[in-house]
């Protein structure tokens, strides 16, 4: 078996170092050319179909949970028609940081085989630890999610109330606090937050 | 017989015209197995203006947006402002002394459950037309009556 295998992989390196002797190297460089936006065109299709709400809620862990929840904020429903969906707050827009975070999404391929919040309960008991995993994401990367809608400096303090703009201007003025430091729970139900800071 | 009969369902038809009225009135024209068209949602006042009491013990109104505030089993939206240890942070008034109180007139360390739900009798407001009209006369309005009259 292994000796098989091992004059299997030798005879595969010996036609992958000889010369081609049979096709034109236009042919090869080429065909390698159209075969490479083929495979990486293919590629970011299907990074950016994981990308798509209708995708996220094919999952009935986010359609009866998480997505029923995101229906009652402003980030669904407002005047203007603005909506942000999953991926605009939970997967980085930057190409880097998205195969990253889509690398660590394996870990929620294994949640959804195995069934870790497969029923209300479940997701409920883990309610918290999620939260606190996107809590620490935010807080890392200084709200960027947020941010990629609402820049700091075109925000203009004149238009907010007054307690929005005491706070915005101070706190996230000085970098001192950031969006996620105050906003938590804006498009979802809140878990237990018995000793989260700011909720004494 | 008769006549008992027919002032008994004179009075029972009276009182179903009366009661008939008194629907159409809070559900404008709309018949009865028709919904009616709800007024416009009006933006709650968002002014952080402290309001007049009409008495002493009444629950203050709420003189900003709450939309979307969660108070629940797992957490109170408001309190996260309004509870004691976080007025120092947010600058907003501290729930009053009376919400640390138990049903038997004992304070506890924290807000007593017969008062977490804060909007059992606290409510943010809205510029509307008042439905009907209010005929509340205020204690300090009889005060001044009842100095009038001696």
């Amino acid at each position: 078996m292994w000796s098989r295998f091992m004059s299997l992989l030798i005879s595969s390196w010996r036609v992958l170092a000889r010369p081609a002797s049979h096709y034109s190297l236009g042919f090869l460089t080429l065909g390698g050319f159209v075969a490479g936006i083929i495979f990486w065109g293919g590629f970011n299709t299907a990074l950016e179909a994981a990308n798509t709400e209708a995708f996220c809620i094919s999952c009935h862990e986010m359609r009866t949970n998480v997505y029923v929840e995101l229906q009652e904020t402003i980030h669904f429903s407002n005047r203007s028609g603005v909506r942000a969906t999953c991926s605009d707050c939970h997967v980085p827009h930057e190409w880097t940081y998205k195969i990253a975070r889509k690398i660590q999404a394996s870990k929620e391929v294994w949640g959804k085989v195995f069934g870790t919040i497969n029923t209300r309960e479940k997701f409920e008991a883990k309610r918290r630890e999620l939260a606190e995993h996107e809590w620490a994401r935010f807080k890392a990367n200084d709200s960027l999610e947020c941010r990629n809608c609402h820049e700091f400096a075109a925000m203009d303090f004149t238009r907010q109330s007054e307690r929005a703009s005491n706070q915005h201007s101070t706190a996230l003025a000085s970098g001192d606090k950031t969006c996620i430091d105050c906003h938590k729970g804006i498009a979802h139900h809140l878990p237990d937050m018995s000793g989260v800071p700011g909720w004494e | 017989m008769k006549k008992r009969f027919a002032l008994c369902s004179l009075l029972v038809l009276l009182s179903l015209a009366q009661a008939d009225n008194q629907v159409a009135t809070l559900r404008g024209s709309a018949e009865l197995l028709d919904t009616a068209q709800p007024p416009a949602m009006a933006d709650e006042i968002n002014n952080d203006q402290r309001r007049v009491r009409d008495y002493p013990m009444a629950a203050p109104t709420i003189p900003h947006k709450i939309a979307g505030y969660q108070i629940d089993l797992k957490v109170n939206k408001c309190l996260s402002c309004h509870n004691r240890l976080r007025v120092a942070d947010s600058q907003a008034p501290m729930i009053s002394v009376t919400h640390f109180m138990n049903r038997d007139g004992n304070f506890l360390a924290d807000v007593s459950p017969n008062r977490y739900f804060c909007t059992q009798c606290h409510a943010s407001q809205q510029s509307v037309k008042l439905l009907i009209e209010n005929d509340f006369i205020s204690m300090d309005e009889l005060f001044l009556k009842a100095g009038a009259s001696h």
